[in-house]
């Protein structure tokens, strides 16, 4: 299969990869897919308790490179964006950006997930901080 | 690219590398010089009984026939020309289930066979016939006690594979055509992979029935063969493709005169140069193996080791997926079991039935050696595979969590 330029440079340019500390509360960690699957991503946020801007994000991806080049993609858009900003973001829009093929288009999924996924984790982490916010059920896996 | 060879001297190396030679091989080109008159000087039809170049083609098919009989021990009336291996599978399977429907109506044969042999089957299954698939073991092989437990008196043919295509493991086959025969069922293989590469001989081994293809050894696409037996048993076949009776009347048909002559040279240049290629391929073989053992922890082999084709490898890179992997060694041609490099966007089929589970079956790579390849090529592919590999464990969260000591099969993962 022929891929774009766009996934071929994420591919052999990986933007943020890397680990944040999950046990920190400003950071959230979204954990999606399955190794049996053949993709597993991890993406993590570290976010400005104050302004509610996404200061940091990184990613760690298991999977092809249409898998690695979605997650690369979602670190760049997520960092500087808000929570609710992030939010925003579609797996139509990473099929987009990244020309992927129909065959593709469950790794823009994945990475909506590990985003959504991520942000659901913070916002668990803050709301136990604040007992008196509302609950948001933690999407993060172990 | 200019690359220095390990005597320190200064070799071309052309990329990309070819390591796909279970696909298919780079054509000889001493098999393509042979080939050439037959398609502008000796271009006649080999059923032109009345003139010269009906008599020269026919001249042409004949000895390529010997050589291909003398390959496998077998003699030039048992050999019936296809179009390759896929329809001799076809033909044997078939034409064996039409002729002998009143004799019973049960076919053996495993899991792990080609698509041509497992999908021949089930349209026969659509048809009334049962069909037993005998899974394998860890290792690949068949198990010969649930072989002897599978046939009953209803069984009219088994159909085991001579070397996975995949794993290159080789079946215990002299053994299986002895239960057949002493229970008086055919036996047909599919030779494809095995024939030309290890010695095979369809009476030591009681093969009744034996497909294979030029394109595997050097000769061209699009012709293949089928070896029927004629004496002890003699094996009758109800033609699937009906014509001129060419064949005996077993494969109508005009006879693809340049690809015979052509398989018919690829067979001899087999027979001739086996044992001293073998020799050489597992050797090119094991240095990969090696290479690619001391540069990285946790590879793991799939498939048996000991009884194996000479130029086959298949490894796992574990918490590395196959698709990615090919990415990064885009100047190396190998398969992937992986599912994102199929047509069926499922993980193969064969790594899952030796019970290897699915993320080892994403994560391997095929290697196939062939008569072209140069040790220059093992070392730069080891060394290739090894960056890349490394490159994509530091992103691979597996990688990250199996150091951390989480055990990945306790973890609960999230499923789409």
């Amino acid at each position: 299969m022929a891929y774009s330029d766009k996934v071929l440079d994420h591919y052999n340019n990986p933007r943020n990869v890397g680990s944040l500390d999950k046990s920190s509360a400003s950071v959230g960690t979204g954990m999606v897919g399955a190794p049996e699957c053949g993709d597993v991503m991890k993406l993590q946020i570290r976010v400005n308790d104050v302004s509610g801007i996404i200061e940091e994000a990184k990613f760690k991806t298991f999977g092809c490179g249409s898998a690695i080049a979605s997650s690369s993609l979602a670190t760049e858009w997520l960092k500087g964006k808000t929570v609710d900003e992030a939010l925003e973001i579609k797996n139509t829009d990473i099929v987009n950006e990244l020309s992927l093929p129909p065959v593709k288009i469950h790794c823009s999924v994945l990475a909506e997930d590990a985003i959504k996924a991520a942000i659901g984790d913070y916002r668990a982490k803050q709301s136990k901080q604040a007992p008196a916010a509302a609950q948001t059920p933690a999407q993060a896996v172990a | 690219m200019c690359i220095r060879n390990s005597d320190g001297n200064k070799t071309y190396m052309k990329l990309p590398i070819y390591f796909d030679n279970h696909a298919t091989t780079r054509v000889d080109p001493r098999v393509v010089t042979a080939m050439l008159p037959y398609f502008t000087e000796h271009y006649g039809n080999a059923a032109s009984r009345n003139h010269e170049f009906g008599w020269e083609a026919e001249q042409a098919v004949d000895k390529a026939r010997k050589q291909i009989a003398d390959l496998i021990g077998a003699t030039s009336k048992e050999i019936i020309f296809t179009s390759g291996a896929t329809e001799s599978n076809n033909l044997a399977i078939k034409g064996v289930a039409e002729m002998y429907a009143e004799k019973g109506n049960h076919i053996i044969t495993e899991v792990t066979e080609h698509k041509a042999v497992l999908d021949t089957c089930k349209k026969l299954e659509k048809n009334g016939f049962r069909i037993t698939y005998l899974p394998v073991m860890g290792d690949g092989l068949i198990d010969l006690e649930m072989l002897k437990e599978a046939i009953t008196d209803k069984t009219i043919l088994v159909s085991i594979m001579y070397a996975n295509n995949e794993l290159g493991v080789i079946q215990p086959i002299r053994e299986i055509g002895k239960i057949c025969r002493e229970r008086g069922v055919l036996f047909h293989t599919d030779g494809v992979q095995a024939v030309g590469k290890v010695p095979v001989n369809v009476n030591a081994d009681n093969i009744d029935l034996l497909s294979l293809s030029a394109h595997k050894m050097y000769g061209p696409k699009g012709v293949g063969a089928l070896y029927v037996r004629r004496k002890g048993p003699r094996v009758q076949i109800t033609a699937q493709i009906d014509g001129g009776g060419h064949e005996r009347g077993m494969r109508s048909g005009t006879l693809n005169v340049p690809g015979i002559v052509g398989l018919g040279e690829a067979c001899e240049l087999c027979n001739k140069e086996m044992a001293e290629e073998t020799v050489r391929l597992s050797a090119l073989r094991d240095r990969l193996r090696a290479k690619l053992e001391a540069g990285l922890d946790e590879v793991f082999i799939n498939g048996s080791m000991e009884h194996r084709l000479p130029h086959n490898l298949n490894m796992s890179f574990a918490y590395v997926e196959g698709e990615s992997l090919l990415m990064g060694i885009n100047d190396i041609a190998v398969s992937s079991g992986s599912a994102c490099t199929s047509a069926t966007l499922e993980p193969s089929y064969v790594l899952k039935a030796l019970g290897v589970g699915d993320d080892v079956a994403h994560s391997s790579i095929r290697f196939g050696l062939g008569r072209f390849n140069t040790e220059e090529e093992v070392d730069y592919v080891a060394n290739k595979l090894i960056d890349v590999v490394v490159k994509l464990r530091e992103l691979s969260p597996l990688y990250e969590m199996a150091k951390e000591g989480i055990d990945l099969s306790t973890v609960s993962w999230s499923h789409d």
